[in-house]
């Protein structure tokens, strides 16, 4: 624990607005992955722990994708869409035969499914460490200098573009037709399958949807780490995290929760370098135990 | 009644005792040894998660809480020299169970999935502070350099046999008591809250009160399995905290079956052995793993000894040996087969 040190980042301009840049970067990628979660748990209400595997196949896409035409943005839409597609495939095969089973059995599904996936990406791409895809020409600048700390334009252009896309997100859960269909099934599915809507259409959609954003996730973050096997260990236990500080089902929170864990991995590491995974968890529980139904979730969860 | 089943009880684990006692000496390969070895510590493991998951019907997803707690309190009083093995196991049982009492009196509050993550989201905490404490408990390393297993009552742990029977003697007593627990008024409390929360309530249980003494319960025994494991390491690793501890359990209890009282034990040998055979012929142990737990939930939809079990108990339904549930409890008498 370092609490001095700390507390000079937080006085210096620089380092304030240096790791505020690596927060907003960290927490929105984060926000990426997570929504893809709460959103399949809002609508289906399960979880898919295998969610982090899903970031994991999107980072390998991309890479695979970029290794086949060096084109960044080619692979960031390839790992997207592809992995929507396996999302689609999980859920009709797979996650739909167990909506009314028991949390156990959700769980060891997804769980046989973390266990499998890893092992196939080592059996294709191998077991040694790729390295990352490495971010495109267009950005190969000079930094910024705001307020005398360095700002990679790279880093921008995650935090622009991530927020384009909770932007693009929030516009169709509230001003398309399906995005009406699809809050009116998280209140009452049977309702909405009554009224004529194919269900199942539906729920294999926003699985699409949540794995599609997960794969982007993945394939963004790809651009600055080194991609391997297990990789989305941390990414789903982040991501739950984030659920249910925002509110299961709940983007808006989901939003606002990735900042703040965002912000607490950035300068949780310079004030407390070994602790902060279990800073993001005491958060967390923080939350469950004072407010269950997480900062913007409906009560009664 | 309760004193002759009891009785019975202790007749068998004496028996089971003894014939392991015999199966070491008859079968001399350590790979066996540590087979069954393992098989008691995750066997227990995983029947003391099930007294939560089975019995009162709630997820935990950090029973490797309890389980991490024993082994590190336990290998870090071995490690001063000055404790007895019984002092320090003891202490190590209180202070999981202490540590449960205090998380469990958060996590009831929660529900289904709210709990399992609930109790996951303590168990990473535990985690994060073994991996951040360096000083105490080595950090990512565990605890290394071994520590001195001083002999007690004429048992020296160091001897491989003493341990292999102390392992199974424990087992067998901690098998004795939850059985007894199960089958105490507590334990039918727990099944009647697992099938219907509401009426428990309305008929005057202190639903909370009970589902909090199980959670205790539960933790204490996991740490009896996690002061086993440790002195199978003669250390302490962090990834007895490590969330895929906790996942590994339900496995067993998926594997083994959840409604039937031995289940999970069955389930912890197949796990072993799986892991036995599989990591001998090929280094994809998650993937054969992932494939099996596919089967066992799309194919077979439940626990190996559950099949048995409806198999026997079909038969003797159509012998019409078998009474009829009890008004009382009714789905729940019904459920019950152990």
């Amino acid at each position: 624990m370092d609490l001095a040190a700390l507390g000079d980042c937080l006085g210096t301009s620089s380092c304030l607005i240096f790791q505020t840049v690596g927060g907003l970067k960290i927490g929105l990628l984060m926000f990426l992955v997570a929504s893809g979660l709460t959103l399949i748990f809002g609508v289906l209400g399960v979880i898919n722990f295998a969610h982090g595997s899903f970031y994991m196949l999107g980072a390998y896409l991309a890479w695979q994708t970029m290794a086949l035409t060096d084109n960044f943005y080619l692979a960031v839409l390839a790992a997207a869409l592809g992995v929507g597609l396996f999302g689609v495939l999980f859920e009709r095969g797979f996650m739909s035969r167990v909506y009314r089973g028991d949390v156990l059995v959700q769980i060891l599904l997804c769980y046989a499914f973390i266990l499998i996936l890893d092992d196939l990406v080592i059996i294709v791409w191998g077991e040694e460490f790729l390295s990352s895809l490495g971010i495109p020409d267009a950005f190969h600048r000079p930094p910024l200098f705001v307020g005398g700390a360095i700002v990679p334009v790279f880093h921008l252009f995650i935090i622009g573009f991530s927020t384009l896309v909770a932007v693009a997100l929030w516009l169709f859960m509230t001003r398309t037709k399906w995005g009406k269909i699809t809050r009116a099934a998280e209140q009452n599915p049977l309702m909405v399958s009554a009224l004529g809507i194919n269900t199942s259409l539906l729920f294999a959609g926003i699985f699409a949807l949540g794995s599609l954003l997960a794969g982007l996730g993945g394939a963004l973050a790809a651009s600055e780490r080194s991609i391997s096997s297990g990789m989305g260990f941390s990414v789903v236990l982040e991501s739950f995290i984030v659920t249910v500080i925002g509110g299961m089902g709940s983007i808006g929170g989901a939003f606002v929760a990735a900042l703040l864990i965002g912000m607490t991995r950035s300068f949780g590491a310079i004030g407390f370098p070994l602790f902060t995974d279990g800073l993001m968890f005491v958060l967390m529980c923080l939350v469950l135990v004072l407010r269950p139904q997480g900062l913007m979730g409906r009560s009664g969860g | 009644m309760k004193h002759e089943t009891f009785l019975k009880d202790v007749a068998i684990g004496i028996g089971v005792v003894l014939l392991l006692a015999l199966l070491f000496q008859v079968i001399t390969d350590p790979g066996i040894h540590d087979l069954i070895i393992k098989t008691c510590i995750f066997g227990l493991f995983a029947l003391s998660l099930n007294l939560l998951v089975g019995y009162l019907g709630l997820v935990a997803f950090g029973h490797a809480t309890g389980f991490a707690t024993g082994a590190y309190v336990f290998g870090l009083l071995m490690q001063t020299g000055t404790w007895t093995i019984p002092a320090a196991m003891g202490v190590a049982v209180v202070a999981a169970a202490a540590l449960a009492a205090v998380i469990g009196a958060f996590c009831i509050r929660a529900r289904e999935i709210y709990f399992a993550f609930l109790t996951l989201a303590f168990q990473m905490i535990l985690y994060s502070a073994i991996i951040s404490f360096v000083s105490l408990t080595g950090g990512d390393q565990g605890l290394m350099g071994g520590y001195p297993k001083p002999p007690f009552l004429g048992i020296d742990l160091s001897r491989p046999f003493d341990y292999y029977l102390f392992v199974c003697g424990v087992t067998v007593i901690c098998v004795i008591l939850l059985r007894q627990v199960i089958q105490s008024p507590f334990g039918y409390a727990l099944r009647m809250i697992r099938d219907n929360h509401e009426r428990s309530y309305f008929l005057g249980i202190q639903v909370k009160l009970y589902q909090w003494i199980a959670f205790v319960i539960a933790s204490a025994l996991a740490a009896v399995s996690g002061v086993m494991m440790s002195l199978f390491v003669t250390g302490a690793f962090p990834n007895f905290a490590y969330w895929s501890m906790s996942a590994e359990p339900l496995f067993m209890i998926l594997l083994g079956g959840m409604q039937t009282f031995l289940g999970p034990l069955l389930g912890a040998f197949i796990l072993q052995l799986l892991n036995d055979l599989v990591t001998e012929h090929t280094r994809y142990y998650g993937l054969v793993l992932g494939l099996v737990i596919l089967f066992f939930i799309l194919g077979l939809r439940r626990g190996l000894l559950d099949v048995v079990w409806d198999k026997v108990s079909d038969r003797r339904r159509k012998a019409g040996t078998v009474r009829p549930a009890s008004p009382v409890t009714g789905d729940a008498e019904a459920r019950e087969r152990s």
